[in-house]
């Protein structure tokens, strides 16, 4: 062993180390700042390191020089692109931004699989067969990852339809790929060949994009974090492949994040994770409630302003509909203006509001809105009895009392911010259509509910301007 | 475009049915206003507001001649001459009390709609005149019995002295016995409060009164089991009767608020209570107009009994704060005519397939048609729910504690049998991969909600690791290795560049709230 790769193994287990505490720093605010500077520690060391050893490697090898040139422009083409993007992206952009991501790392997962099967030579007599399986692993996750997360992104940024696609037997498909690739694998690991790295890519290729484009708009956390989970794995599985311990670790490490993820976003819509990748709920609950459940009541933004004037407590309940609407900044200054008039104002956030975990708390926090006030379902859920006035803005389905009351609804069960027992309910919605699930909402019906129809940023304005009167 | 027309009141009505700011929002409509002249002036409207507004005065004769005509209360027979057939009146007519009106306008041919017979159904609230009057009154009732009152409301300990609070009993919790909860309870004074319908216990609690259930003791029930349900009401009745004695002689101010729809208003305090009442005590008769729950009260009198007890009947409760009963009343019309007007284009439509519209219609072009057909009321959210077939939803598919158990242990011994069979490093490799997966939930477990997106932005960072993997093969010989090798580089690059970056401008964002 050189001194370069002895050096190496040491630095990569100082990084596994800093990639560890860089996501226990993350469970609170006031550490999550030192915890992204260890991740960032962490990642310096191990690129340090593994720079070190390629370019010590590659010293006066024909083609070493080559590669170097290749590695440092690669890196600065690839970290410039990187930030930049950082810094211009609109928060209410991040599930987009986030999405991408996964997809490079998937495709990244594939390269590195392919290259795998190109550059075999120097692998072990008794470890080829093994290794033949982790290329064709490698790449399989890789470019599921690639795929799903393209499109994600496509959906979530609007490109395309947020509708689920819905191919005659689905999930036969989805089970038919996977047996598929287990197939191909045993034919790969007997007889290795180019073509069936194709095939296996294509496969792949074909079940990521089916697997997200079955899955609806309102389902997006879910995949979000499943996808951020499969590109982990795709980290370990290469990590397996090149012999490298600090890949399995981030691997596993980033792989369980977003399996936790996505088990709190199933448990907040009291579903199974099959049932989310099965389809959304279009399938399980044939639409009954269309008709009207009764009648609602409209209300103005002038009399929406007397009311929050009036009121001493005030609890904010956001959904997707006010990152559509960029809303966040007026809901913020009237916050400020009802705190500054010494009203008690508070958010309630449902674990999956928005299209990303967290995305809400990120919208708030980009506009000034102190994270004390944020609070989560269960910590807000019990206080709306003794709260004057609720502005449900842009949500519909997380606030929705058939879930708690009503055993036959298909969302029976999901936890929901029990908003209508406040005194006033004041629902900003564009229509009376139905949320995500298709499922009407007797909160619009209630005696205590107002609806205030139109642009949710509009709106919040016009209640401003009259408060401000 | 229709001109709507404002008159004013005989001298006995305070308000006018129309204020300035309600004539705004009626020219918004696309309508014309007149107003008659010195219609605002005993609510404190002069006719320069009226004029500022947009609304043109006119003399009485030309007011009455207009398209549609506003009043609060019923037309004299000289008003009535002097409407144009074709033109429609609205007010408050009282069509089941007076039955002569309703026939005289449809001699005259006019059509008129009385806005206290809008149905009590949820999209009509914003046109209840009743609820808007009933808050004013009970407003106003406890104002009334404070003048009468010669002590505080509320209690003080001074240093002349202890002043005990004010004890005040409100006899139906309906819209004008919660405002007299509210009003009283807001002054000072504990106020306790009774209504058949248990329900509205919380209501009462909520504006700082004390609910009094009308407990009826089982024995009491069981005596009389032959008719039960009668005997029931019997038993209730005699103890709610019980309780307004003993309440009678303890509390200082009475508020009576109860009606019953087309019926005399029931008698709560006996002639006996009203007599064990302390001097100076003060009882307000909401109901006096329909007989009145007191005995001795009289409708629209100031009575003061032997014992020194004052009851008041007055029947003009609203209208002793003319300027705001003007303002909501108006506010009714408005949103009336909003409702007649749907292309806010000032062309009137009358559609009596609507439920509303056909309620209050009680005169349509010279034909009466009081009463209306019963209102649906829209129970359509009970019934729904009692209907649909409760499609009991698909039993969910969760695995059995021992299916579990056994999918675990299966995992567990394939691990085994992988990590036992399998070369060198593999098993090394595997110990690393579970290891960190289980580091990996214990760390992710403990990371609070509103920090979700910043994690998943610095795992997408930190998984950009597989760059490492690239790099190692960047420097292969193959041309074709070293390209591939480059792309991932640089896709893996963006990534933890990118999901760095984007993780600290994030977390810059949130921010504590600064000593508010």
């Amino acid at each position: 062993m050189s001194l370069a790769s002895s050096v190496a193994a040491g630095a990569y287990v100082v990084a596994a180390l800093l990639f560890i505490l860089s996501l226990a720093g993350l469970s609170k605010h006031d550490t999550s700042r030192r915890g992204v500077a260890f991740g960032i520690a962490g990642m310096a060391i191990a690129l340090g390191a593994t720079v070190w050893v390629t370019a010590a490697g590659a010293w006066g090898e024909p083609g070493g020089t080559v590669g170097l040139v290749l590695l440092v422009a690669a890196v600065l083409v690839g970290g410039a692109i990187g930030l930049w993007r950082a810094r211009v992206v609109e928060m209410t952009g991040m599930p987009e931004l986030i999405a991408l991501l996964h997809s490079f790392v998937g495709l990244a997962a594939v390269l590195v699989g392919w290259n795998g099967h190109l550059d075999a030579g120097h692998v072990a007599a008794e470890l080829v067969d093994i290794h033949h399986a982790e290329v064709f692993i490698g790449v399989f996750i890789g470019a599921v990852t690639f795929t799903g997360s393209i499109v994600a992104f496509l959906k979530l940024s609007g490109r395309v339809s947020s509708k689920p696609l819905m191919l005659p037997g689905k999930n036969a498909l989805n089970v038919g790929a996977l047996v598929g690739f287990v197939g191909l694998t045993v034919w790969y690991v007997i007889t290795p060949s180019i073509w069936l790295l194709v095939a296996v890519t294509a496969l792949a290729l074909a079940l990521g994009w089916h697997l997200v484009a079955s899955i609806g708009g309102g389902d997006m956390p879910v995949v979000v974090s499943m996808l951020n989970s499969y590109s982990g794995w795709a980290a370990a599985a290469a990590g397996f492949l090149l012999n490298n311990d600090l890949l399995i670790v981030t691997g596993a490490l980033v792989g369980s994040s977003g399996a936790y993820l996505s088990y709190i976003m199933c448990k907040a819509m009291n579903r199974s994770f099959l049932s989310v990748i099965a389809g959304g709920f279009g399938i399980e609950a044939p639409r009954g409630g269309d008709e009207e459940q009764g009648e609602h009541r409209e209300t103005d933004a002038g009399a929406v302003a007397e009311l929050l004037a009036s009121a001493r407590s005030v609890i904010i309940t956001p959904g997707y509909g006010m990152a559509v609407a960029q809303a966040q900044y007026p809901v913020a200054e009237l916050t400020s203006a009802l705190r500054a008039r010494g009203i008690e104002v508070r958010f309630g956030i449902h674990p999956v509001a928005g299209r990303l975990p967290g995305h809400m708390n990120v919208l708030l926090a980009e506009a000034k809105v102190p994270y004390d006030i944020v609070l989560e379902l269960d910590e807000i859920n019990d206080d709306f009895a003794g709260t004057d006035v609720v502005l449900v803005i842009g949500a519909n389905d997380t606030v929705n009392p058939a879930a708690a009351e009503d055993p036959g609804s298909p969302i029976a069960g999901m936890p929901v911010l029990h908003v209508w027992e406040a005194r006033d309910v004041i629902v900003f919605k564009r229509s009376m259509a139905s949320g995500y699930a298709g499922v009407q909402n007797p909160l619009f019906f209630r005696e205590n509910t107002q609806m205030l129809f139109g642009d949710a940023k509009d709106r919040v304005d016009d209640i401003l301007r009259a408060l401000a009167s | 475009m229709a001109r709507i027309a404002v008159v004013a009141e005989p001298p006995g009505e305070t308000r006018v049915a129309a204020t300035p700011p309600t004539v705004r929002r009626i020219l918004a409509l696309g309508h014309e206003v007149v107003v008659e002249a010195g219609a605002g002036l005993r609510s404190s409207f002069p006719d320069a507001a009226y004029a500022d507004a947009g609304a043109v005065v006119v003399d009485r004769a030309a007011a009455w001649g207009s398209d549609v005509v506003l009043t609060v209360g019923a037309p004299s027979e000289a008003d009535i001459a002097l409407l144009q057939r074709g033109a429609t009146l609205v007010g408050l007519l009282a069509p089941a009390f007076r039955p002569e009106l309703l026939a005289r306008l449809a001699a005259q041919g006019v059509t008129a709609l009385s806005m206290d017979a809008v149905p009590r159904i949820s999209r009509a609230q914003s046109m209840d005149v009743l609820s808007s009057m009933a808050n004013i009154a009970g407003y106003r009732a406890v104002v009334e019995a404070a003048h009468e009152f010669g002590r505080f409301f509320t209690g003080q300990v001074t240093a002349a002295g202890k002043v005990p609070p004010a004890k005040v009993l409100v006899a139906g919790a309906g819209v004008a016995g919660l405002a007299a909860i509210g009003a009283a309870s807001s002054l000072g004074a504990i106020v306790r409060a009774t209504d058949p319908r248990p329900e509205v216990a919380d209501q009462v609690r909520s504006i700082g009164g004390e609910y009094l259930p009308v407990v009826v003791p089982e024995e009491q029930k069981e005596v009389s089991a032959d008719g039960y349900a009668k005997a029931t009401s019997e038993a209730y009745d005699r103890r709610a009767a019980e309780i307004y004695s003993e309440q009678a002689a303890d509390v200082d101010i009475v508020i009576t608020t109860a009606l019953i729809p087309g019926r005399a208003a029931p008698v709560l305090l006996t002639a006996a209570d009203v007599a064990s009442m302390k001097p100076g005590s003060v009882i307000v008769d909401m109901a006096a107009a329909q007989g009145g729950n007191v005995v001795g009260s009289v409708a629209g009198e100031r009575v003061v009994t032997d014992n020194g007890v004052v009851i008041l009947g007055y029947t003009d409760l609203p209208g002793r704060l003319p300027q705001q009963a003007s303002q909501l009343y108006g506010t009714n019309l408005v949103n009336l005519l909003t409702l007649l007007t749907p292309g806010k284009d000032g062309a009137l439509v009358l559609d009596h397939d609507d439920v509303v519209q056909r309620a209050v219609t009680v005169v349509h072009e010279g034909a009466v048609t009081w009463p209306p057909p019963p209102v649906q009321v829209s129970a359509a959210p009970a019934s729904a729910t009692a209907s649909a077939p409760v499609s009991a939803a698909p039993p969910k598919k969760t695995l059995s504690n021992a299916a579990k158990t056994g999918l675990i242990a299966a995992g567990i011994a394939a691990l085994f049998l992988v990590c036992a069979v399998a070369p060198p490093p593999l098993p090394q490799h595997f110990l690393v991969l579970t290891l960190s997966v289980v580091v990996g939930f214990y760390v992710i477990g403990k990371v609070a909600h509103a920090l979700h997106t910043p994690l998943m932005s610095v795992t997408n960072a930190i998984s950009g690791i597989i760059v490492v993997g690239a790099m190692v093969q960047i420097t292969a010989d193959d041309p074709l290795v070293r390209v591939l090798a480059a792309v991932a580089v640089l896709v893996a690059s963006i990534n933890v560049f990118g999901g760095f970056a984007v993780t600290r401008r994030m977390l810059a964002m949130f921010q504590k709230g600064a000593g508010q």
